[in-house]
């Protein structure tokens, strides 16, 4: 590529950048959903840098280019309160004009569900534009002595070791997987994000851990090919029916419910499960999406929805997609809707089991 | 490896790469000169415009920024005693004095070279170091961070001044500060009154602008003249250059350190500058300048925070894992170009690891280069008269403040770390013991917490931690050579021993009602998530209980024993007002601000300290109050960003930027 080009190409989307960055707000007229000349605020609960941030950033130039009237969108951070800050002020202030949205994550989603004192939003109310699921494997240290998910029986009465950001962060989710396979799993906790955890099984400080897919790809396939490492099953991912299926990016990985039967003998149900399946759901499968404020009409949910739907079908955005997304499809409009009521409904019984079993496990004070 | 240093260095044949690289720095220049506007503020802005762009010129633009920073946000704390971002805190120690002292140029001449030489080595020991680093950053584990804090902490040893009890206490009040929010081993919220703000723990930046900037301003206000005090520049950045060629081997020495700490991660980066500062002190044979401007106390941290930056890529680039605040951004940017981090970067992808780190040190040049070209402008700023300057240093520092959770919440912790502050300096308290507890707190323990549970107590076994042990015993010995002087704080003379010493005997009771909190604090609590806050306290309240007998019946002479207000009544300029005065109207900006949002006190606070304390025309309030305003609007504006809202903005919607 000769430079020349190179920059010509640099320079439009510079100035693409630029536009978006400096736009300015003219009058709200947003009863038409034509957001021409608008400044469009998507607020990201969270500090810069980081997955959600980053995510965030990426679909910012789509809602741009896709919405009527191509308004700047721009990316605004509100950090605090492990995201309840920032959800909390979208709740306050956002104005349903389609001129504020949120991005959230499963760390908004899980203390919303948690009933966590610090959450003043009611999420069951908002507009949800579209889920970007992710997944996550689980793997254990080869010293262990397995090869696959099915020797997982040998698990049994042996000490392992896990490597936490705390038991009400996403935590959760593995947490509860081990418990329901009654592993003997000792959480340490005090880790900076998976890439601590990570760096502690590379270690050998702990054993067992699991990583989010692209992290999985690209950090912890070069351990399994030198043979420290050996994968034993994925989250699994969503059919359009809501059952947990294998995960697309690792089709040769069991899922947890095929390990679960693996290990068992049956298939998991009770309490337990029902409460892992919900805060599953709203973990990966919809662990990160877009929301417009709660009475949005409806002209302008469905502005956003279209343009996120023509985004996901977009050239570019499927080039991008796998850097930054992963493989997974993103999940937009209705099959958004039903994957978000499926997240936040959880039932009564499951959410206190969960509560009590963080309270007498970890000691979490509600 | 050397196929992929040639396709690297083929990169920089390409003009493209160094136009974007040269953006890059420039953008980092003006970003880096606003303090609290570091690097992940300045990489967030530019995360939009690398869309479509091609990855090299991309990173080389993320990479000139990055750079930068260190070495521009030199500005502020040198000429005005702010320290420009967390990794420059320990830079204001000695180089603010000499701006005092009417050697800004000097000072700042200094500072930049020893930041490229940081720059420049950082890149080239990272150039060997990147494709062996693997094996090295495995080996620190939880026991080996831990014991890293340890040593960091026994620096405070020789920044305690002449009172040891004082700079323990001080360090101790660090700690159980840092240890505020959340427990690391159990989440429980620890001292946080129920209050959002402060189960987060307190923020770096407002800890540090509290500690340094505010109290600076205070004095700055009360002496009503320039912050050079005769008015003069004095010597040029040429001297500076000088004292960095004449202190070359100690410039190497701590950029050699900076790029193995910020390699490390989890330690973090704000604790470098500390670290190299802590090292120059120990070292030295004449320690009596410390303090009150001693060219090494400039050169030690800014060589090592330049060389931090190449450092913190390392963890980045191999392990996903970022050292910093701004290098989570930057991977970020690398995930938004189609970068992932990994092993790869040091086997597939190495020549584009070697791109980064060259564009690093080319960055370094330039950005030395350039802040060198402009210092001899930009410290004419110290022969200012205050009064003119001081709204807007009191801005800036708000403004810097307010960038942490971008609420009112900020500004009044700002306040009341800035009064704890003014009262350490007026009572000789040692405010970088404290700093060095409070960056250190979380790591000391979370990581004691995790090599207990992965190792119980044998973890004090490992090889590594003997090391480091011998280390950290071989550093204190060196710290208690024998000195005839130490007072890395304030300048000491017979007179700051004041007869009267009632109040420092309050402030004294004030930190010990506050440790016994602490171990109220920690009964509440499980084991795991108080053991920590709560054998801090107790100590520092055993502690702080011995320094308050000496205060009473020590005699008059006593090292413990210091006021500087009384010092000051015994000086030939009095200062124009009382200690309290200009705390009082920060705190009716903030009490303002709580009425009717910042931009509207700010603009009344303007207006109010220029006709009354400056004596300006209307005309020239005005026009002053205006330029504020403006610069306040546009940088909210491109940053995004709402100011804090008071009770006004509660009752009736207002338009942007007042609501």
């Amino acid at each position: 590529m000769s430079w020349r080009k190179n920059l010509n190409l640099s320079f439009k989307s510079a100035c693409a950048a630029a536009a978006i960055a400096f736009g300015f707000v003219g009058t709200a007229t947003a009863q038409d959903a034509d957001f021409e000349g608008e400044r469009v605020e998507l607020i990201i609960p969270f500090g810069e840098g980081g997955g959600t941030d980053t995510w965030g950033r990426f679909w910012a130039p789509y809602f741009s280019v896709f919405l009527p009237g191509n308004p700047t969108v721009v990316v605004k951070n509100i950090p605090g309160g492990g995201s309840t800050s920032g959800a909390n002020q979208f709740q306050a202030r956002a104005e349903a004009d389609g001129l504020t949205a949120i991005g959230t994550s499963g760390s908004t989603q899980f203390p919303y569900l948690l009933r966590d004192k610090r959450v003043q939003y009611e999420m069951r109310d908002w507009r949800v534009v579209l889920a970007s699921p992710t997944g996550g494997v689980v793997y254990v240290n080869s010293d262990l002595g397995l090869k696959s998910a099915a020797d997982m029986k040998a698990l049994e009465g042996v000490k392992l070791r896990y490597g936490s950001q705390g038991a009400t962060s996403l935590d959760l989710v593995p947490l509860l997987a081990f418990e329901l396979l009654q592993l003997d799993v000792d959480a340490v906790f005090g880790m900076k994000g998976r890439g601590a955890g990570r760096l502690a099984f590379e270690r050998g400080e702990v054993n067992i851990d699991y990583q989010t897919s692209s992290a999985f790809i690209n950090n912890v396939t070069p351990l399994v090919d030198i043979g420290n490492a050996v994968p034993l099953f994925s989250w699994g991912a969503l059919d359009d029916d809501g059952n947990i299926v294998r995960d697309p990016s690792f089709p040769d990985l069991p899922s947890f419910p095929e390990a679960y039967e693996m290990m068992k003998g049956e298939k998991p149900s009770g309490p337990a499960w029902e409460a892992y399946k919900a805060f599953f759901i709203a973990g990966f499968p919809a662990q990160k999406m877009i929301f417009l404020p709660k009475d949005t009409p409806e002209e302008i949910v469905k502005a956003y929805r279209d343009a996120a739907q023509s985004a996901t079908e977009d050239e570019s955005f499927v080039t991008d997609r796998k850097a930054t997304l992963g493989e997974y499809k993103q999940i937009v409009g209705e099959p958004a809707e039903r994957i978000f009521r499926q997240a936040v409904n959880v039932p009564e019984d499951a959410r206190e089991w969960v509560q009590k079993w963080l309270t007498d496990k970890y000691s979490v004070q509600f | 490896m050397l196929d992929a240093m040639m396709t690297a260095l083929s990169h920089f044949a390409q003009p493209t790469h160094l136009i974007y690289l040269l953006l890059g720095v420039g953008m980092g220049m003006v970003v880096g000169i606003l303090p609290g506007l570091g690097g992940i503020v300045g990489l967030s802005l530019l995360l939009p415009f690398i869309y479509g762009m091609d990855q090299i010129s991309a990173l080389a633009m993320l990479i000139g920024l990055v750079a930068v920073i260190p070495t521009s946000d030199t500005f502020t704390s040198v000429l005005m005693g702010i320290p420009g971002s967390s990794a420059s805190q320990a830079t204001v120690l000695d180089g603010f004095p000499l701006a005092k002292k009417g050697q800004g140029a000097r000072a700042l001449g200094a500072a930049f070279s020893a930041s490229l030489v940081g720059g420049l080595v950082g890149a080239v020991i990272l150039t060997g170091f990147v494709v062996i680093a693997r094996p090295l950053i495995l080996a620190f584990g939880s026991a080996e961070l831990f014991m890293l804090a340890v040593l960091g902490l026994s620096m405070v040893g020789v920044l305690a001044g002449k009172s040891l009890p004082k700079g323990v206490v001080a360090a101790g009040l660090g700690l159980l500060l840092g240890g505020l929010g959340a427990a690391p081993a159990t989440g429980e919220l620890r001292m946080s009154f129920d209050s959002v703000y402060l189960m987060d723990g307190l923020p770096l930046v407002i800890v540090g602008l509290g500690m340094f900037a505010f109290p600076e301003i205070i004095d700055l206000c009360r002496q009503n003249r320039s912050i050079s005090d005769n008015g003069t520049l004095g010597l040029g950045w040429r001297d500076g250059v000088r004292d960095m060629i004449r202190h070359k081997w100690l410039c190497l020495r701590c950029a050699g350190l900076g790029s193995i700490v910020g390699a490390l991660p989890g330690l973090g980066g704000s604790v470098v500058d500390w670290i190299a500062y802590g090292h120059v002190v120990q070292t030295a044979k004449d320690k009596s300048q410390f303090g009150k401007g001693d060219i090494r106390g400039v050169l030690a941290p800014e060589s090592a925070n330049n060389a931090k930056e190449g450092g913190g890529l390392v963890p980045t680039l191999l392990f996903g894992i970022p050292g910093s605040g701004s290098m989570a951004v930057f991977l970020g940017g690398m995930v938004l170009i189609g970068l992932e981090a990994g092993p790869a970067m040091v086997g597939r992808d190495l020549d584009i690891t070697y791109t980064i780190i060259w564009s690093l040190a080319i960055a370094n040049v330039v950005g030395a280069g350039g802040a060198l070209l402009i210092s001899p402008f930009v410290s004419r700023l110290t022969t200012i008269k205050y009064g003119y300057l001081a709204p807007f240093m009191i801005t800036v520092i708000c403004f810097a403040a307010f960038q942490a959770t971008r609420s009112l919440s900020d500004m009044v912790a700002l306040l009341v770390l800035g009064v704890v502050g003014v009262l350490m300096k007026r009572f000789g308290w040692p405010r970088p013991a404290f700093l060095i507890g409070f960056v250190l707190a979380a790591n000391t323990e979370t990581y004691l917490y995790q090599a207990l549970q992965f190792y119980n107590w044998e973890f004090l076994t490992r090889p590594g931690v003997l090391i480091i042990a011998a280390l950290t015993i071989i550093s204190i010995l060196l710290g208690m050579r024998k000195h005839p002087e130490n007072p890395v704080e304030e300048e000491e003379s017979s007179h700051s021993h004041n007869p009267k010493r009632w109040p420092q005997i309050v402030f004294a009771g004030g930190l010990l009602a506050f440790f016994a909190f602490g171990i109220w604090d920690a009964t509440q609590h499980t084991f795991l998530g108080s053991v920590f806050t709560g054998s801090v306290s107790v100590v520092m309240f055993v502690a702080s209980a011995i320094l308050i007998w000496q205060l009473v019946r020590s005699p008059a002479s006593h090292p413990a024993n210091f006021d500087h207000e009384y010092d000051l009544d015994h000086q030939d300029v009095k200062p124009t007002a009382g200690l309290w005065h200009y705390v009082l109207w920060v705190a009716g900006l903030v009490a303002a601000t709580a009425l009717f949002g910042f931009l509207i006190a700010i603009t009344g606070f303007f207006i109010a300290f220029l006709r009354v304390k400056a004596k300006a025309s209307w005309l020239r309030t005005l026009l002053l109050t205006g330029l504020a305003v403006v610069g306040l609007c546009v940088l909210a504006w491109s940053l995004v960003l709402d100011f804090p809202a008071g009770l006004l903005q509660d009752l009736i919607k207002l338009p942007w930027p007042l609501g």
